[in-house]
């Protein structure tokens, strides 16, 4: 079913009337619906400051630092750096699976804080911090090192981790890595993705060597597949069966020594554009080798994926890479057989972070639904720019949409399934509208490779088609 | 980058089980590992969520917030409302008034509160903001409608943890709307305090009603973080205490608090400012405590506790007789804020159990007391109770000194897996478990609950370890 561009612009314009002028001004910039001949990143404006006030989705520079870049790594110490809340509050919370054991292997379960107290914000927390890096290598001795991030005060009462960080990194001879990802810098969670790539390539990249002797002209590195769920091992599944070899994925399952030796891959294979764009960027320009974006999201988009994928190796991977579009295909076409029946035509409203709101589209469409509004937390120029071509003219592109904007664009376009993060979703079904949470699988997954599509499609259909929606309205009001 | 061998591996566990290990986890001065504390804005937020047609306006970055509605969201499964001045880098260094300005103006826009509750942030605190400068501002510059009152409480996450948060924005909240009359009224203020299973404060109110007493639920969010579903989404959902009952609070009879750790300031408010008879009750959690309380509204309201309440702990008691056996000896591990500790402490050693560890992250002395002395009354010897300690603090104990069962919030599960004991989750937050906030654990109805959640999670394990043999019927 073709939008209608016209009525969906009046839809926009019904949403925005509820300003004054001044922050009218600022949001239309914001929303508005995809035209594929026009700019992608003429639709929409982003990575600018979140109206005061205003119920937005967006996060900190914090929540992207800890939460999604350096969170996932398994066998680092991950200290939140000054008071409780932060670290409460993005502990275990994003379902980063990492194999090992817990304490020992893997340090991604865990809440370690340096917990201010108001002595620390008068006094500094410097030497806190050194004598916290000492007692935890005590207690954990098989930890790679140290990832110390810092929170608001930290940036604020002028602590110098640097210098702590110099300092323990010698006294144990280990890695501590400052990240000065304060919750104040930046207007999102994107800046902290940065930050981060940053400390990365400061203090990681290039450290480690890759024995001689174990290297392959097959070797690759999957960056920005964080496990939510399982992602990266199904994502590995494909890429192994097409015989490539994975040196390193972060940072999912991920580890510090796999990053220590990235530099030594021939390819970097990159999901998440948003959140790893910046260091797969910085390996291109040090060390030439090429990164390239592929998406794994549904049977079409992956099918293009291995392909583009297999095209940069020898004949030797191109057919080893058909024979596993050969080999899963009739699963796929079970799957869509199954499942496109009691979707079809559904209409979905997707609000996520940076990546899948383009992404995830192609998976929906293998399932016969179709996106009515994409809409980023905290996008880019060069996101939107990805986006245009993946949706349907007409369908409405926004960022950093807000609550009201989002609730408002929901009663007009009437979705059988709204697609975001968990402080919507209950605001969605108390509407009667079918949720899934889209950072989270909403404690399901994978949905990435072969593996997440089955996995995706029957959670896509538990959520519309569960008959525990017809009981909204009360039996006598019907 | 040798990957660790099984052995190797094996080994760290072994030594992580030891006196060792838990000696020099003891020793540690510097960081805090797995604390079950939240900070003070996230109190302040939930406080809020119990007052009519009420935004909580958190004065900081828009990160913080998405944080508190994250947590309580993922607690209740419920929406979860509020705003923040959205302050970056600039905010930092300039300070945030402007956007103070900015975002009331916004949020009368879009919201239309009748009130908005204004909590801070580390940023907002260490930067000096004056809280009651913005608001004054703000109203003469025409951000701030004179109608909307804007109560505001500085609420540091580096000082005390979410239950000074919920108790400051609550003191606040009553100090501005406040207005004393002539006459006092008959109905008594019950506080709930930081108590996140709504079970507990339907449970009151409950009680209450079969007293027959009139009563005022004060930040009651028992409704407004258990929505019906029903096809509408209201961003203010109908039964929070209305504005115009907090304003006349401060007349009625008497406050009853059901926690005394998160509303020490909003008591002596009442006391002191509005001299009225304000007190804080043990938790009602067991026989004892629910006893107390209701001889406290008694003797408060004059009214007889009746024969129907006589009934109902009546079978209260008949539960507990009847399956006291299977928790009688049995060792626990429970954590969490002060005031559950203390009521669940209560209750353990009615059914002849042993609180061996209480372990609170945000415990003082006075709570250490109450725990002590419970312990001395049940003649109790082998409990130990913990203070200022966290969830690998318990980890070394439940592995060097056996436990039979943890109780507490979800993140404490792992602890449990690694004691290989079951876990009862109880308190905030409850992440892993659905449904478990809309059970009372207070009251003659909580004892009940709390029994057949204990009693049956024990019975279903010697279920799944008997042999044939010793597989049987009857339990």
């Amino acid at each position: 079913m073709a939008i209608n561009i016209k009525e969906n612009e009046e839809i926009v314009e019904e949403v925005l009337n509820i300003y004054p002028e001044k922050p009218r001004k600022n949001r239309q910039e914001h929303i508005g619906v995809n035209k594929k001949d026009a700019c992608g990143s003429c639709v929409a404006k982003s990575n600018l400051k979140s109206l005061p006030g205003v119920m937005t989705p967006r996060g900190c520079a914090y929540a992207g630092s800890k939460g999604v870049v350096w969170g996932a790594v398994k066998d680092v110490i991950n200290i939140s750096h000054g008071p409780v809340g932060c670290g409460h509050y993005s502990w275990g919370t994003r379902r980063n699976l990492a194999n090992g054991a817990i304490g020992i292997e893997s340090f991604v379960p865990f809440q370690f804080t340096t917990d201010f107290r108001e002595r620390d914000i008068v006094f500094g927390g410097d030497k806190k911090l050194e004598q916290a890096i000492h007692e935890l290598k005590g207690l954990f001795p098989t930890t790679k090192g140290f990832i110390v991030e810092s929170e608001c005060p930290i940036g604020l009462i002028g602590d110098d981790i640097e210098a702590v960080a110099k300092k323990t990194s010698a006294d144990l001879n280990t890695a501590v890595i400052p990240v000065r990802c304060e919750g104040f810098r930046g207007v999102s969670q994107s800046l902290g993705h940065h930050i981060a790539n940053d400390s990365i390539r400061d203090y990681v990249v290039g450290t480690g060597k890759l024995d001689e002797s174990k290297k392959t002209k097959y070797d690759v590195a999957i960056l920005g597949d964080y496990n939510i769920g399982g992602d990266v091992w199904a994502s590995m599944k494909v890429i192994s069966e097409m015989g490539l070899n994975v040196v390193a994925h972060w940072s999912g399952d991920g580890s510090i020594e796999e990053m220590k030796i990235t530099h030594e891959v021939n390819y970097i294979l990159l999901h998440c554009y948003r959140s790893m764009n910046y260091i797969s960027t910085y390996y291109n320009e040090k060390y030439g080798i090429p990164y390239i974006e592929y998406n794994f999201f549904g049977p079409t988009k992956i099918k293009e994926s291995i392909r583009k994928i297999a095209a940069l190796f020898d004949e030797n991977i191109q057919e080893k890479s058909e024979k596993v579009i050969e080999k899963y295909e009739p699963k796929m076409q079970a799957v869509i057989d199954k499942y496109r029946p009691r979707l079809e035509g559904k209409k979905v409203m997707i609000l996520v972070g940076g990546l899948r709101p383009r992404h995830i589209v192609g998976a929906y469409e293998d399932l016969g639904m179709q996106v009515v509004t994409a809409a980023y937390e905290f996008a880019h120029k060069d996101d939107y720019e990805r986006t245009t071509n993946e949706l349907e003219d007409g369908t409405i592109v926004a960022d950093d949409l807000n609550e009201h904007e989002f609730i408002e664009l929901a009663k007009r376009l009437k979705p059988d399934l709204v697609a975001s993060g968990i402080k919507e979703k209950y605001v969605f079904q108390k509407m009667g509208i079918p949720f899934r949470q889209m950072h989270s699988w909403d404690y399901s997954g994978p949905y990435h490779g072969y593996d997440g599509f089955e996995v995706f499609a029957k959670d896509m259909d538990l959520a519309i088609n569960s008959p525990s929606w017809k009981f909204v309205k009360p039996s006598w009001k019907k | 980058m040798a990957k660790m061998t099984k052995e190797e591996v094996q080994k760290t566990k072994d030594w992580m089980k030891t006196e060792e290990y838990k000696e020099l986890n003891f020793k540690r001065k510097s960081i805090v590992i797995n604390p079950e504390r939240a900070c003070q804005p996230l109190g302040a937020v939930l406080c809020s969520a119990g007052f009519e047609g009420t935004m909580p306006f958190v004065h900081g970055s828009h990160g913080c917030v998405a944080y508190y509605r994250n947590n309580l969201s993922r607690h209740f499964r419920e929406p979860i409302a509020a705003v923040s001045t959205s302050l970056t880098e600039d905010g930092a260094v300039f300070g945030g008034q402007a956007n103070g300005f900015e975002g009331f103006k916004n949020a009368i826009n879009l919201y239309k509160p009748k009130m908005f509750a204004i909590s801070t942030t580390c940023m907002t605190e260490i930067i000096g903001d004056d809280l009651g400068a913005i608001v004054t501002n703000a109203r003469a510059k025409g951000f701030l409608p004179e109608e909307v009152p804007a109560p505001y409480a500085n609420t540091p996450s580096f000082v005390g943890s979410h239950l000074e948060g919920y108790d400051n924005m609550l003191a606040a909240i009553i100090d501005t709307l406040g207005v004393k009359n002539e006459s006092v009224s008959d109905t008594i203020n019950i506080i709930p305090g930081f108590d996140t299973t709504t079970g507990n404060i339907n449970e009151i109110k409950r009680l209450l009603n079969i007293m027959k007493v009139p009563y005022l639920v004060i930040a009651d969010y028992s409704n407004t973080l258990d929505s019906p579903l029903n096809g509408e989404y209201k961003l203010y959902n109908e039964g929070a205490t209305t504005l115009e009952d907090t304003k006349n609070c401060v007349s009625n009879k008497a406050t009853i608090a059901l926690q005394k750790f998160s509303t020490k300031k909003t008591l002596s408010l009442l006391s002191e400012k509005f001299k009225q008879e304000a007190k804080a009750v043990k938790s009602p959690v067991g026989i004892k405590f629910t006893d107390e309380f209701l001889m406290t509204v008694s003797e408060i309201t004059g009214k007889e506790i009746p024969k129907e309440i006589e009934d109902e702990r009546g079978r209260a008691v008949d539960s507990m007789t009847d399956a006291q056996q299977y928790i009688h000896g049995k060792k626990f591990a429970i954590f969490g804020d002060p005031d559950i500790l203390t009521g669940l402490t209560s209750y353990l050693l009615e059914m002849g159990g042993i609180p061996k560890y209480v372990l609170c992250s945000n415990g003082n002395e006075e709570f250490k007391n109450d725990i002590e002395e419970l312990l001395k009354e049940y003649g109790c010897d082998e409990g130990e109770v913990y203070i200022d300690k966290d969830l690998w603090h318990l980890h070394s104990l439940v592995m060097t000194g056996p436990v039979d069962m943890l109780i507490g919030p979800s993140h404490g599960k792992f602890v449990a897996r690694d004691a290989g004991v079951p876990h009862i989750r109880l308190g905030y937050p409850i992440f892993d478990r659905v449904n478990i906030h809309r059970y009372p654990f207070y009251g003659y109805s909580g004892v009940i609950n709390l029994t057949t959640w204990i009693v049956n999670t024990f019975i279903e394990i010697v279920d799944n370890i008997s042999d044939d043999a010793h597989f049987e019927l009857l339990r």
